[in-house]
């Protein structure tokens, strides 16, 4: 069976209960810089780190070529493959930004995904806990924090 | 092309009792037109229909009784029909329990026929 692994607690629940009604084969929540607050479906902490740059990355792309057409970002990208989707949806919380990338099979569609990340973003909006006072990241203890949550994703 | 689809959820939505009716890429479950009433939620109708109907089908194909024709779910406070179109899109109809359902399924085989 796979596991939900979180970094952050209070993305459990709604990110379960995402995951249980859409369908989804993988998700990953991260922020636009590609740091993963937490995950479901993936067994390798390298594919986590892939796939929260290559995610961050589109975001970052498509972001740059609507502020090149002059409009708002676009707030999600759905590509349907012949066996599996990608849908990458990004919205606001009060701790910031936040994107989920979301890979689907045949057992879910694009419908349901949009549907239920549209309930997963209000989840994590109402589950997020009081501001804290942001901590600085720095050079010299990046890597330690990248680890840190490595463990806390893979459980090591 | 649209609005032949508009032309037959018109032909649906006329029915006494029909709150909403929309196309529905079936296999994505997202809307394709729509004519709905305020307060029916067409994404969620569109993408839990679309759902419902492929596990309906992979359910007729496991005992072999082949594709379905027509979807009628009643509940307490309402009614959904379902019919599939030849290519892949649904006909979706909302309505209140006491809708006249043979009336409806009428306008949809023929909305699906005319889209085709």
């Amino acid at each position: 069976m796979t596991e939900t692994r979180v970094v952050e607690a209070w993305t459990l629940e709604p990110l379960e209960r995402f995951v249980a009604e859409s369908g989804a084969r993988l998700t990953l929540l991260m922020t636009p810089a590609g740091q993963v607050l937490a995950q479901h479906g993936f067994t390798r902490a390298v594919d986590v780190m892939s796939a929260a740059a290559l995610g961050a990355a589109i975001v970052a792309s498509t972001g740059e070529i609507a502020r090149m057409l002059d409009q708002t970002e676009f707030a999600a990208l759905n590509h349907q493959g012949v066996q599996h989707g990608i849908f990458l949806g990004a919205f606001d919380t009060p701790r910031g930004g936040l994107l989920a990338l979301v890979v689907y099979g045949p057992d879910s569609s694009a419908g349901l995904v949009q549907l239920f990340f549209e309930e997963l973003a209000q989840g994590l909006v109402a589950a997020v806990p009081a501001q804290e006072e942001p901590k600085a990241v720095l050079a010299a203890n990046f890597e330690e924090e990248l680890n840190r949550s490595l463990a806390s994703l893979f459980g090591r | 092309m649209s609005m032949a689809f508009q032309q037959a959820l018109d032909n649906v939505t006329r029915v006494r009792g029909v709150r909403g009716a929309m196309l529905v890429a079936g296999e994505d479950g997202l809307i394709v037109a729509e004519a709905l009433m305020e307060g029916v939620r067409g994404n969620a109708v569109a993408a839990l229909a679309a759902s419902l109907q492929k596990r309906f089908r992979q359910a007729m194909e496991a005992a072999a009784v082949g594709m379905p024709h027509f979807l009628h779910l009643q509940g307490e406070g309402g009614t959904l029909i379902i019919v599939p179109a030849p290519d892949g899109v649904l006909v979706v109809a909302v309505g209140t329990p006491d809708m006249n359902v043979g009336l409806v399924r009428l306008e949809m085989l023929r909305a699906a026929e005319s889209i085709s």
